[in-house]
């Protein structure tokens, strides 16, 4: 793609605070002109760092940022031909609703009559233009809303950065507002940054969705891209409802989960090679016959949820399935379950086992995730650099942090249908994952152990 | 019949409604009443002749506004800068310094006035009017840094980010959004100095040994050798003064 069709460039962008905290972490992302870009994730996943680095608020500490080629990574942010709607608006208290939209425009240097020209068309878009007289502390959060957006449009940005401006109005005024900016977008033609953790604002204003999570990009994609083909399991899981299982691919067009065989439309992978598959909810299909379907088990939950009820389906082999449908399917009811070919969604496991750095302290002993834990006899001599192998479900998580040998912070929770997967983040800052039956909290403090055993050094 | 009174929550207010109307009223009243007496002990207006045709007593009210907003203008020319150093983190400051700026005032305030003299004597400096204007913006300084310093503490970081995002330079930031939204703390400042300097009288006494007539002391003259009534009517001057003056705050 030619270069000057991208306005904007990240490039290898990571940010660092003081104390060590990596909050982007070689982040790199074109966006094209006149695109409408969302840049999704929970809390803390470096979204809105991304955006103010976009702004020229903060500076990365690796990495560059071009507008139109042009590199802007230390420009002052009132040098950017950019513009920014705050996520409490930051209207200006002591000027009146005009004064605020004109704001930046008197900064320019504009005559007074094209100001009051484009002031009033600014408030006219955004269907405020009745209230250039008010004092802005006296209006409702969405008109306040509005107000912020004309003031920043009104300069004619090449781009307008949106920082989760939508997540203080209530629900009904948040959908009307996302009609009127994917109208906004369509008229004015300039660029729109979009931040939001709202996975459902994402799908349905956007152009292009950034999926972010822990300082790193997961996946880059149209909404549709993104909802049917997610690139691993958290953009699964944070995208829409989903089923997340284990299983293996038999061959080309034969998926095995739930140690069954189905027909599915996903080929390329190696004979029985380990794979996560994803179910949408909405795509499972339930039977009054158990025998009619594919699987079958007992509906333990019956929501309903206006649309369609959700239900919760417990397998004879103790696999927990949620289900979507119109009809409601009381609980306790027995149902057959089964799933098109096209809608079984296959992705290849990230890992089978997690590696880990380590130091060797002695014959029995190496030192990992920040302590020393036992091993069974080796040969290896003090101080050799090895990698170490400890499959997901050898971990043991302790509730007491002292009770473990090493300690961690849980750090995202995945269900797998009949288990959990869990991403640890140790005391040390590595990252491992297990497999556990046991309930956890995200953030919850926790004690790891590995039994000597279960520590299989590879090389 | 002790309790019974007690019992009723009302009549919890008698207590101080009476300390208010012995000690705030009826001063105030007094104040009121002396001042409309001549010597004969006639109503009359006769005091408020006197002062406005006294140019002796016209002078001094008029140099003792001068002396405060003298004093006024220099606490903000000296205390605005200090208040922003010590809000923005960037300039390091630790925020202990806000609280030293507060220790003076735990100190009385006629022995750091007389400590003062003490200071002018050892550096040779003359007492005098100098001294005088020193020693009021000493005094009052922290009056006028603690509002400004709260303000700007209090100011929301994303209104400056809102600016610099809207084009403004360092400097225009200042000028259209910091400056004007610290005029509140401001406005408190100049109501906490202003006010007060105007009827203060033993700093003019100690630092200039009695040679600057304010027109506190003035009233305390008048009141010491028997002229009830004149000083009344200037105490009631003053009084009016600060009351119009305490307008100048509420209409930000």
């Amino acid at each position: 793609m030619d270069k000057s069709d991208y306005i904007i460039q990240v490039e290898h962008v990571t940010k660092r605070f003081d104390g060590g905290k990596v909050v982007l972490n070689d982040v790199s992302l074109n966006i094209k002109r006149g695109e409408f870009v969302t840049l999704l994730g929970p809390s803390g996943c470096g979204k809105t760092t991304l955006l103010r680095i976009i702004a020229g608020f903060t500076q990365p500490t690796e990495g560059k940022v071009l507008l139109s080629g042009k590199d802007i990574t230390t420009l002052p942010p009132y040098q950017r031909p950019v513009n920014t709607v705050f996520q409490r608006y930051a209207l200006f208290p002591h000027l009146n609703v005009y004064d605020n939209v004109a704001f930046g425009l008197k900064l320019q240097k504009v005559s007074e009559d094209e100001i009051d020209k484009r002031v009033m068309s600014a408030l006219r878009i955004v269907g405020m233009n009745e209230y250039e007289e008010r004092n802005v502390n006296a209006l409702s959060g969405g008109q306040q809303q509005r107000v912020a957006i004309a003031r920043a449009i009104v300069n004619r940005p090449q781009v307008l950065l949106l920082d989760e401006p939508l997540s203080a109005l209530d629900h009904k005024l948040r959908v009307d507002m996302q009609l009127e900016l994917k109208q906004m977008h369509r008229d004015l033609g300039i660029t729109f940054i979009f931040v939001t953790h709202d996975q459902e604002e994402a799908l349905s204003m956007s152009d292009t969705i950034v999926v972010m999570n822990d300082s790193v990009i997961q996946q880059i994609g149209t909404p549709t891209d993104i909802y049917n083909e997610p690139a691993n399991p958290f953009v699964a899981d944070f995208i829409g409802e989903s089923n997340i299982l284990n299983g293996i691919m038999k061959r080309d067009f034969v998926v095995n989960f739930m140690d069954k065989d189905f027909p599915c439309v996903d080929k390329g992978f190696e004979a029985d090679a380990p794979i996560d598959v994803v179910i949408r909810p909405e795509d499972v299909v339930m039977h009054k016959d158990p025998k009619d379907g594919q699987w079958t088990g007992r509906v333990t939950s019956c929501i309903f949820k206006g649309i369609h009820y959700e239900m919760l389906v417990q397998t004879p082999d103790g696999y927990e399935i949620q289900v979507q449908d119109y009809t409601a399917y009381p609980a306790g009811t027995e149902v057959g379950m089964s799933v098109a070919p096209e809608n079984l969604h296959v992705m290849p496991c990230q890992s089978l086992y997690n590696a880990i750095d380590a130091t060797v302290i002695d014959a029995t002993h190496v030192f990992m995730l920040g302590a020393a834990f036992e091993t069974k006899l080796h040969t290896l001599p003090k101080g050799t650099h090895v990698k170490v192998a400890v499959d997901f479900d050898k971990v043991d998580l302790l509730d007491d942090p002292a009770d473990g040998t090493a300690e961690g912070q849980i750090r995202n929770i995945l269900y797998k249908g009949n288990h959990y997967f869990i991403d640890v983040k140790c005391s040390n800052g590595a990252n491992i994952q297990v497999d556990t039956n046991d309930v956890w909290e995200d953030w919850d403090m926790i004690g790891i152990s590995i039994k000597p055993e279960d520590i299989r050094i590879i090389n | 019949m002790v309790s019974k009174i007690l019992a009723n929550r009302a009549n919890w207010v008698w207590p101080y409604a009476i300390v208010l109307l012995v000690f705030v009223v009826m001063p105030l009243v007094m104040i009121v009443y002396y001042s409309f007496q001549d010597a004969e002990g006639q109503w009359s207006l006769h005091n408020f002749h006197k002062f406005f045709l006294s140019t002796d007593s016209l002078n001094t009210l008029i140099y003792s506004i001068g002396i405060a907003m003298i004093t006024t203008i220099l606490c903000i020319l000296l205390g605005y800068p200090a208040a922003y150093f010590m809000s923005k983190k960037e300039y390091g400051l630790p925020k202990v310094m806000a609280a030293l700026f507060i220790l003076p005032m735990w100190i009385n305030v006629l022995l750091r006035t007389l400590a003062t003299v003490a200071l002018f004597d050892f550096a040779h400096l003359p007492l005098g009017e100098g001294a005088l204007i020193f020693g009021m913006v000493y005094n009052f300084l922290p009056f006028m840094v603690y509002p400004i310093y709260n303000t700007m503490l209090k100011m929301d970081g994303s209104l400056i980010e809102a600016a610099q995002d809207l084009g403004a330079s360092p400097r225009k930031v200042f000028t259209e959004v910091f400056f004007p939204l610290s005029m509140p703390g401001v406005y408190s400042g100049i109501v906490m100095v202003f006010m007060p300097t105007i009827s203060t009288f033993a700093l003019a006494e100690l630092l200039t040994m009695n040679n600057v007539k304010l027109f506190g002391t003035l009233i305390q003259e008048n009141i010491n050798a028997g002229l009830l009534g004149y000083g009344a009517a200037l105490s009631l001057i003053v009084l009016i003064l600060i009351g119009l003056t305490s307008f100048f705050d509420s209409e930000e």
